[in-house]
């Protein structure tokens, strides 16, 4: 019950965030400076949560396969590799690390 | 047409990614003990890969209250990115509500990335629905895989969500303020996750946005040769502020989400008002940075 309700919660709170833009806004533009500026809004929030993620709460989950498969979508990227390509190479050097290493 | 088509081929790749990342989700969610149907409901109606991840863990750790306000708080950058896309979903009221729902970092980035206000809206329906679909696809895949097999961990699928994130962000990092900003804003959050509760310290990411208050000549390496955001704020920095706030109602974490951007927005228009005028720059500098820059160099990529 308690699960459903979070849920319930969580999905109302982020539709009103998502739609809150377009039901005010309706087709109206905002001035072209602000989209510059918005757009550095994703990088940081979204660099913060990738390290968030790896280090974990309180920085106590850090599993070392993680940085090194990150390390390698990196390279895969930066050697052109296709998006999919890159999350699955990640996805296979921290399996093989962990299967390697048990 | 053919930037069309290499877009289509983009959409295409992230979408396989995706049903990558949403089975990680799924097989994540039920090693963390959730039941079948919360990461496919959650992926059906939440749809945030984020705050997903963030609320599943909490939820599982027995902290649903937690998992709401962290979910919320991940969540809260689609505020902006709404004030953003407005205009591109269009003004009648189904297509408001569900191109609401199917917003998502990247179909904004995609929009973003195109001109021509047709082809603009084109691609942020493709994206959206074509995500929409991938993710719920990925998700109900991995309850299945994590079902069978029990460790989704042995299998490096922990991995895949932020593998995505950072092969998404990766291209935006080429431009400099694009990058020091992203480090600002990873170190910030990794200095306040031991302080502060989960889903604040990714917010807080957004005072990264104050280096943009740094000297132009450190912002854009030693030439100057970059362009110049500072110039483009400068001219409307001041209505950013009221239309911060005057989105921002209701719950409280509308309210901090409010307070934050609209406080990284007036640090930018202070930069602006030290530097000279020039709102032509502003198109240029929105063009050069960020996320448009991930569309425009995945097409790079197909080309090769």
């Amino acid at each position: 019950m308690t699960l459903w309700l979070a849920i319930i919660a969580v999905a109302a709170g982020s539709f009103a965030l998502k739609a809150a833009g377009p039901a005010l806004l309706g087709d109206r533009e905002l001035p072209p400076w602000s989209v510059g500026v918005i757009a550095l809004l994703a990088p940081a929030l979204l660099a913060a949560l990738i390290v968030v993620e790896v280090l974990g709460r309180r920085w106590a989950d850090l599993d070392w396969t993680v940085p090194v498969a990150l390390a390698a979508v990196v390279v895969a990227r930066l050697l052109k590799v296709p998006m999919l390509l890159a999350v699955l190479i990640g996805v296979l050097t921290a399996a093989a690390l962990r299967a390697l290493t048990g | 047409m053919s930037t069309f088509k290499r877009t289509l081929r983009d959409v295409g790749a992230l979408g396989a990614a995706m049903v990558a990342v949403g089975a990680s989700f799924g097989a994540i969610s039920i090693a963390y003990g959730l039941p079948t149907w919360a990461p496919i409901a959650m992926s059906t109606v939440v749809f945030a890969g984020g705050s997903q991840f963030l609320a599943a863990g909490l939820l599982a750790a027995g902290n649903p209250i937690a998992a709401v306000l962290a979910g919320l708080l991940l969540n809260a950058r689609h505020l902006p990115f709404g004030l953003t896309i407005a205009s591109t979903i269009g003004g009648r009221w189904r297509d408001r509500l569900v191109g609401s729902h199917i917003m998502t970092d990247e179909a904004v980035a995609f929009a973003l990335a195109e001109r021509d206000p047709v082809q603009r809206r084109r691609i942020y329906w493709l994206v959206g629905t074509t995500l929409f679909i991938t993710w719920n696809v990925g998700t109900i895949l991995g309850v299945l895989l994590g079902g069978a097999t029990g460790d989704p961990d042995a299998f490096g699928l922990d991995a895949a969500f932020p593998a995505a994130l950072i092969a998404l962000i990766l291209p935006s990092l080429r431009d400099r303020v694009t990058r020091l900003v992203a480090l600002a804003g990873a170190v910030i959050a990794v200095g306040l996750t031991p302080v502060l509760p989960a889903g604040l310290p990714v917010l807080c990411a957004l005072f990264g946005l104050l280096v943009l208050l740094f000297p132009r000549r450190f912002l854009h390496g030693r030439g100057g040769a970059g362009p110049e955001p500072a110039a483009s704020s400068a001219d409307a920095g001041a209505s950013t502020g009221s239309t911060g706030s005057s989105a921002a109602t209701g719950s409280s974490a509308v309210d901090d989400a409010g307070a934050v951007t609209s406080q990284a927005t007036a640090a930018s228009a202070a930069t602006g008002s030290s530097a000279a005028t020039g709102s032509s720059a502003a198109t240029g500098w929105s063009a050069a940075t960020g996320w448009s820059a991930v569309a425009g160099s995945s097409a790079e990529e197909t080309r090769c």
